[in-house]
């Protein structure tokens, strides 16, 4: 287990640092300015695709709204100003572009408050739950198929590819719920280990050592749910990465030099393998806010994802409106970061 | 298969005893046919389809009307699995195993909807696309990048929410989230076999651009699409349960994702009801592994290449 650990030490460092060889390489302003251009250019089609989706709304939103709970005509009233159907559509263009660089989105049916405040009083969890659950998976996925990748169709290979794909074949929100059952509610002879939902627990002080370990308990299970349905794809990924090296004369070379099996692994097969994985990696992490909406209904976790759930049932447009508005940004931000980083690492790609 | 592709598909039948004679019509669906029966999990996959299917269209038959009406079950409340409700009981005293068979229904048709529309949309932008190149190709390349680059979930909440809730929402919300990755490959499909002589030969004879799009590039890309698409009805069947459990669905439907989302909403969870949880998981996963397992093989036989792992 000693050699594996070494692995799992040299895979972190792998990910983070940049050989020697390779530090100092900088990314040109020219294409830096072009690339946040771009990226200020999705983001407002992603406000204009927003903003189509939302004016798809029913006429009457009192027929949208009615049907959730009882509104008084007052109330419904409020709801029409508040959406601004009786202005011409480009107005509500404008105020809506306007309400997205404010940060203000507006006020939420559901909580009846600013739907910018919700979000920032959620967006700490959330990034709490999804940087834990992406760091642990994303470090297991690479550990697993490095091992896997270098022995292609061995025992480990197939186990371990094997659990990953049927993981990931598992619905998130079905797999929380069964987690759940089983260590928070207790089935049969086992007692209930860990918190049913939540992120901490009220009779605990607010501040120190015991709220941090409170947290830290809240937080196994969700995060085991994320990294059991993610780390599939990293695995995947550099495995296949690995792979392609495999057949290549430089590792033979390695060989021939008298290095061992886990040198040459280590230090030729696996940085060379780890520039593709690491960039696809980083493409994959704005698409996990998917597994965070749904394994924070499951486990009441306070975040953006909690937020959407509970604006469903009415619908709270607003509410909607604006973590669709903050969900996309964060695609866009690590899309732009995953291009970054592939400059940086990859002496290759130039202009 | 596209009759243009059979001369060289059936190429290893051709021997010296018989070199005169025209290959077998369909002699290339036939080896593909048999070649498919040789992987043992492609008919895993297969096998387990046709029982879920066979399940969906009987369950009227093995399931009574009655048996899933709240006002007129008389079942235990939430009550483990005994003889009588093999798989347990839900907070109304119906029998899960009922649920769960005729959720079937549902859950499938819902999946293979949303996949045909997303097929039909995808394939029509990738074949525009490819075929008129020029600005019509930028135009709809970009959107597809676009479209692409947005989150998909928060997209179908989005969009089944202002839809409101309902089956069509649902499948709406999942074509427009998911068409991007066949407009793609169907856009490259369609640039490779454009520049074949046999559609070269078309235009000179003067076929029009609908007759080439049609009966020239779309036999061609019609194999690789349906491969892809039961890959996709696996998504589409997850993307639903996922949407329906967030309570997006029709709340009258029983599917697999509407009874998980009232074992939340209602209580089943802290109450430990895991009889009530187990079954309905276990039949999506049944359900994807199966199209999955089967996508897989069928990508292998058509793209040999992509064999190295299944």
């Amino acid at each position: 287990m000693a050699a594996s650990i070494n692995d799992d030490a040299s895979l972190a460092g792998g990910a983070i640092t940049v050989p020697p060889a390779r530090r100092g390489r900088r990314i040109s302003g020219g294409y830096l300015l072009r690339r946040v251009l771009l990226a200020i250019e999705s983001f407002l089609v992603t406000l204009v695709i927003g903003f189509i989706v939302f004016s798809l709304v029913p006429s009457d939103p009192a027929q949208a709204l009615s049907r959730a709970q009882a509104v008084t005509a007052q109330q419904m009233a409020d709801l029409r100003k508040d959406l601004g159907l009786d202005q011409p559509i480009i107005v509500r263009f404008f105020r809506f572009l306007g309400n997205t660089f404010t940060g203000n989105f507006g006020y939420s049916w559901e909580f009846r408050q600013s739907v910018g405040g919700l979000i920032a009083s959620a967006i700490g969890p959330t990034l709490l739950l999804m940087g834990c659950a992406t760091l642990i998976s994303v470090l297991l996925g690479l550990w697993l198929g490095v091992r896997s990748g270098w022995k292609p169709g061995s025992k480990f290979d197939r186990f371990f590819t094997g659990t990953a794909v049927t993981l990931w074949s598992v619905p998130t929100f079905w797999l929380g719920m069964m987690l759940l059952v089983v260590f928070s509610v207790g089935v049969g002879p086992l007692p209930r280990i860990f918190p049913a939902g939540g992120m901490s627990d009220p009779t605990v002080d607010p501040s120190g050592i015991a709220h941090i370990l409170d947290v830290a308990h809240h937080l196994v299970l969700p995060c085991l749910t994320l990294v059991a349905v993610t780390f599939a794809q990293n695995l995947m990924i550099m495995r296949s990465s690995l792979v392609d090296e495999l057949g290549n004369a430089y590792l033979t070379t390695a060989r021939a030099k008298g290095l061992r099996d886990s040198e040459v692994r280590r230090r030729h097969a696996v940085p060379n393998a780890m520039l593709p994985a690491i960039t696809v990696i980083f493409l994959q992490i704005g698409g996990l806010v998917g597994g965070a909406i749904v394994t924070e209904t499951v486990f009441s976790w306070p975040g953006l994802g909690l937020l959407v759930y509970n604006g469903i049932k009415i619908p709270d447009l607003p509410l909607l409106e604006g973590t669709f508005v903050i969900f996309s940004g964060s695609v866009i931000v690590f899309n732009l970061l995953a291009d970054l980083l592939y400059r940086v690492l990859d002496p290759r790609v130039k202009g | 298969m596209s009759t243009d592709q059979r001369p060289a598909d059936a190429l290893p039948v051709v021997t010296a005893s018989h070199v005169n004679r025209p290959p077998a019509r369909f002699a290339g669906v036939r080896r593909r046919v048999m070649q498919f029966f040789t992987m043992p999990t492609g008919v895993f996959g297969a096998v387990v389809l046709v029982v879920v299917v066979a399940t969906a269209v009987f369950a009227p038959l093995i399931v009574p009307s009655a048996a899933l009406d709240v006002t007129r079950v008389d079942g235990p409340s939430l009550h483990p699995p005994t003889a009588g409700y093999p798989l347990g009981t839900d907070q109304a005293g119906r029998s899960v195993l009922d649920l769960v068979l005729w959720g079937t229904r549902s859950s499938l048709v819902i999946g293979i909807i949303a996949t045909a529309l997303t097929v039909v949309v995808g394939t029509t932008i990738g074949l525009v696309a490819g075929h008129y190149g020029g600005w019509v190709e930028r135009l709809l390349m970009q959107i597809t990048d676009w479209v692409i680059a947005l989150p998909g979930l928060p997209l179908a909440i989005s969009l089944a929410a202002v839809l409101g809730q309902g089956n069509t929402s649902i499948i709406v919300a999942i074509a427009v989230t998911s068409w991007t990755g066949t407009a793609r490959l169907v856009r490259a499909q369609t640039l490779a076999v454009g520049a074949r002589s046999f559609v070269e030969r078309a235009k000179a004879l003067g076929a029009t651009d609908g007759q080439v799009m049609r009966r020239h590039i779309l036999p061609s890309v019609v194999p690789i699409v349906l491969v892809t698409s039961t890959l996709k009805i696996a998504d589409s069947i997850l993307s639903a349960a996922t949407l329906t459990f967030l309570g997006l669905g029709n709340p009258m439907d029983v599917s697999w994702g509407s009874i998980l989302n009232s074992a939340l909403g209602q209580g089943a969870l802290t109450a430990g009801a895991w009889w009530y949880l187990i079954p309905p998981g276990v039949a999506i996963l049944i359900v994807v592994l199966g199209f999955t397992l089967c996508g897989r093989a069928l990508e292998t036989i058509i793209n040999p290449r992509m064999g190295a792992f299944r």
